[in-house]
């Protein structure tokens, strides 16, 4: 599809170029929503529309006070610091116990893999409204519920599924000969572990601890029943922001956070190309 | 070491054992590394989030609350026939009055009153009445009960009252799941409930319709994306590609927001199709708050699950097999619908079920943008929990969604396999 060849008819002609089109509709329905809120952001009165001033570019129309609002209300500023607080711990929890398991999954003689496996990649398959009511109920009588350590318990859960995914698909091309030259040479299990098998497993489980940073930081659903109010994360506060009286500072958050996802997507897309390039897959 | 050039007897291994026994060693060694590896998560997961699952579960079926708070009546009831039409005896009434002192002196009269009330209305207030006056009875020689219940609050002369207190004393009950499907315990056995109060069944084909017209819209809009995206050279597939990861990296409140602004009346939408003279200012179309809003927003926010299983099935397929077809005379149409197409169906599948899985399940977009037309299943769950407190009937409906999605999830380790999954 890439080039009409030269012999192609009129017909085929206006089907190419109608393809095109509605592929291009296709596209700009998936980013225009996450577009337009970016300008939005910038607006300098409390509406979500576009103004006459911003639609003449005028730099009245435009401001950063919805910014400003999000950086000095102390809700705003409170529910950012629970994400920051949250979500990094939680990622590490799945992380480091993800990638052990990840290897152990691995391994040639797994007994009950394909029941180990259904189990560990639940929590990504379940409701979350599922997850959310059992573990609300059950962190109730154990008495973690409303704690900041049970939605780090609850969101680590979650993240799970992704960082098994993406270090069981790294280890497929890990060659094991070199854990076992390794061994060969007189290295422990442990320095070979740290010294010859992390290093190259090492962009499998960085895309899968930015997956798991990634649901946590988003998690609402969870956070809501699981938390208490001294827990509130940037999601649930837009939540609550969205359904009660919705303020343009969600815009702003909303920005902001489109900023993090594309960073996030730049790190994960890098560390993809690396892969591929070292196993030769792709060109470049 | 001699017994190794012997013809006869086992192979050794080097330290004498017989090599079979000696490699099971080593097998078995090497499984207990692997399972040591997993335990530390395995067990994590089945604490953090596999028991709770299961609490759920048992939550939906537990009913200990009636025997445990009205102890003395349950067993004195259970000589009792429901059906003589006759009201119990002096002998439960008075352990009725017993309980309901014990009861009210703990302040959890309440609780079973509101317990009992979600199968039948009007028993709460029974309990609660008759719990305040309770703290007052005068055990010994207070009676006779019947006439001083009965005087405290008429409906205790009610044989359904004293039948539901009966039907509900069973440690174990079906009735969240009964509640759950629309139906009830009647004088009968199990009855479908009057056509009006029937919601759950109602709601949960909704979730079901609204989930397959979500995936449908995201097969049609995700076929072209996947099949350009593929047929593009490297480069500028991986451009695009962003075009795709964006919102699928993208949080799901910054999407949900997106959308509930872009479709207000007064919106982005409404803005520009005013402006453009489509529709006129006066009347504004109203596309949130409905079935329609959802459906938009959902299939936007889940179309990136349908596009990457197709791409990465439509990369796989080699363009020489439509070439060919065209070489042997097949028009465009048929080399698409006949060579093309069926090898693309592993893809659709694989996303349909992963698109449908999600979407049954959600929760915070219907909520937002849904209004009241257009809620899950899950939003009624979430009420249950927070709202009307009946969390029996909240893990009764958990516990039917979770059956739908287990099974998909079956379906899909059957078809895809879970190791196949990919991301990004």
């Amino acid at each position: 599809m890439a080039k009409l060849p030269p012999y192609a008819t009129t017909g085929q002609r206006i089907w190419h170029y109608t393809f095109l089109v509605i592929c291009g509709l296709i596209f700009f329905f998936l980013i225009a929503p996450i577009a337009v809120v970016v300008p939005l952001s910038f607006n300098a009165e409390n509406f979500f529309t576009f103004t006459p001033e911003m639609l003449r570019l005028d730099p009245d129309g435009y401001s950063l006070k919805h910014y400003r609002d999000f950086f000095s209300n102390p809700d705003w500023q409170n529910a950012m610091w629970n994400s920051i607080k949250i979500a990094p711990v939680a990622t590490v929890v799945s992380v480091s116990l993800g990638t052990l398991a990840a290897i152990g999954l691995s391994q040639p003689h797994v007994p009950a893999r394909r029941a180990i496996m259904a189990i560990l990649i639940s929590p990504m398959i379940v409701p979350l409204i599922i997850s959310a009511a059992g573990m609300y109920f059950f962190y109730s009588k154990i008495n973690l519920a409303g704690t900041y350590w049970g939605v780090v318990l609850a969101h680590a859960a979650l993240g799970i599924p992704f960082v098994i995914i993406t270090v069981t698909a790294t280890l497929v091309g890990f060659d094991r000969s070199l854990t076992r030259a390794a061994a060969n040479m007189g290295a422990d299990p442990v320095t070979t572990f740290f010294r010859v098998q992390m290093p190259l497993i090492l962009p499998g489980v960085i895309s899968g601890a930015l997956f798991a940073f990634i649901t946590s930081f988003d998690e609402v659903v969870v956070v809501i029943f699981v938390g208490s109010a001294k827990q509130q994360t940037l999601p649930w506060q837009m939540f609550t922001g969205l359904r009660e009286q919705i303020s343009p500072t969600i815009l702003a958050v909303a920005t902001l956070l489109v900023g993090v996802s594309i960073i996030l997507l730049t790190v994960v897309e890098l560390l993809r190309r690396r892969s591929e390039r070292l196993r030769g897959m792709s060109p470049g | 070491m001699s017994d190794m050039t012997d013809t006869g007897g086992p192979v050794l291994a080097a330290d004498g054992t017989p090599l079979k026994r000696s490699l099971r060693k080593a097998l078995r060694r090497q499984k207990m590394r692997a399972l040591l590896l997993i335990a530390p998560l395995l067990i994590f997961v089945l604490v953090s989030f596999i028991m709770p699952i299961g609490d759920m579960l048992y939550r939906s079926v537990e009913n200990k609350i009636v025997s445990q708070t009205l102890p003395r009546s349950t067993q004195a009831l259970s000589s009792w026939d429901a059906d003589s039409g006759e009201l119990p005896s002096e002998a439960v009434f008075a352990a009725m009055a017993a309980d309901l002192k014990e009861a009210a002196e703990q302040k959890i009269h309440t609780r079973v009153g509101s317990r009992l009330n979600y199968e039948n209305p009007g028993m709460s207030s029974v309990f609660r009445t008759s719990g305040r006056k309770a703290k007052k009875f005068d055990l010994e020689n207070g009676g006779p009960w019947k006439e001083q219940l009965i005087e405290i609050n008429e409906d205790w002369a009610d044989t359904d009252v004293w039948r539901t207190i009966k039907t509900y004393s069973p440690p174990v009950t079906a009735g969240y799941f009964l509640n759950a499907v629309d139906m009830r315990v009647g004088p009968d056995g199990a009855e479908m409930r009057p056509e009006r109060e029937r919601i759950y069944m109602n709601l949960l084909k909704r979730t079901l319709w609204m989930s397959l017209l979500i995936t449908f819209s995201c097969i049609v809009l995700a076929y072209p994306v996947a099949w350009l995206l593929a047929n593009l050279p490297t480069r500028k597939a991986n451009l695009l590609m962003i075009l795709v990861l964006l919102p699928f990296w993208t949080s799901l409140l910054v999407r949900t927001s997106a959308w509930k602004i872009l479709l207000q009346q007064q919106g982005v939408i409404n803005d520009v199709l005013v402006w453009i003279g489509l529709v006129d200012d006066n009347a504004r179309l109203i596309i949130i708050n409905n079935q329609f809003g959802t459906i938009v927003a959902m299939t936007h926010i889940l179309l990136p699950f349908m596009i990457l299983p197709m791409y990465s099935v439509m990369q796989t397929i080699p363009p020489s097999y439509v070439r060919a077809a065209k070489s042997l005379g097949a028009t465009d149409w048929t080399a698409f619908w006949r060579v093309y197409f069926p090898q693309t169906i592993p893809g659709i599948g694989a996303g349909s079920i992963l698109v449908f899985i999600l979407a049954i399940g959600y929760y915070i977009t219907p909520a937002l943008v849904g209004g009241t037309k257009g809620t899950f299943i899950s939003n009624q769950i979430a009420f249950h929990i927070s709202t009307s407190l009946n969390w029996g009937l909240a893990s009764a409906l958990g516990a039917i969604l979770l059956a739908v999605v287990l099974v998909l999830y079956w379906a899909y380790d059957k078809i895809v396999g879970i190791d196949n999954v990919k991301l990004g």
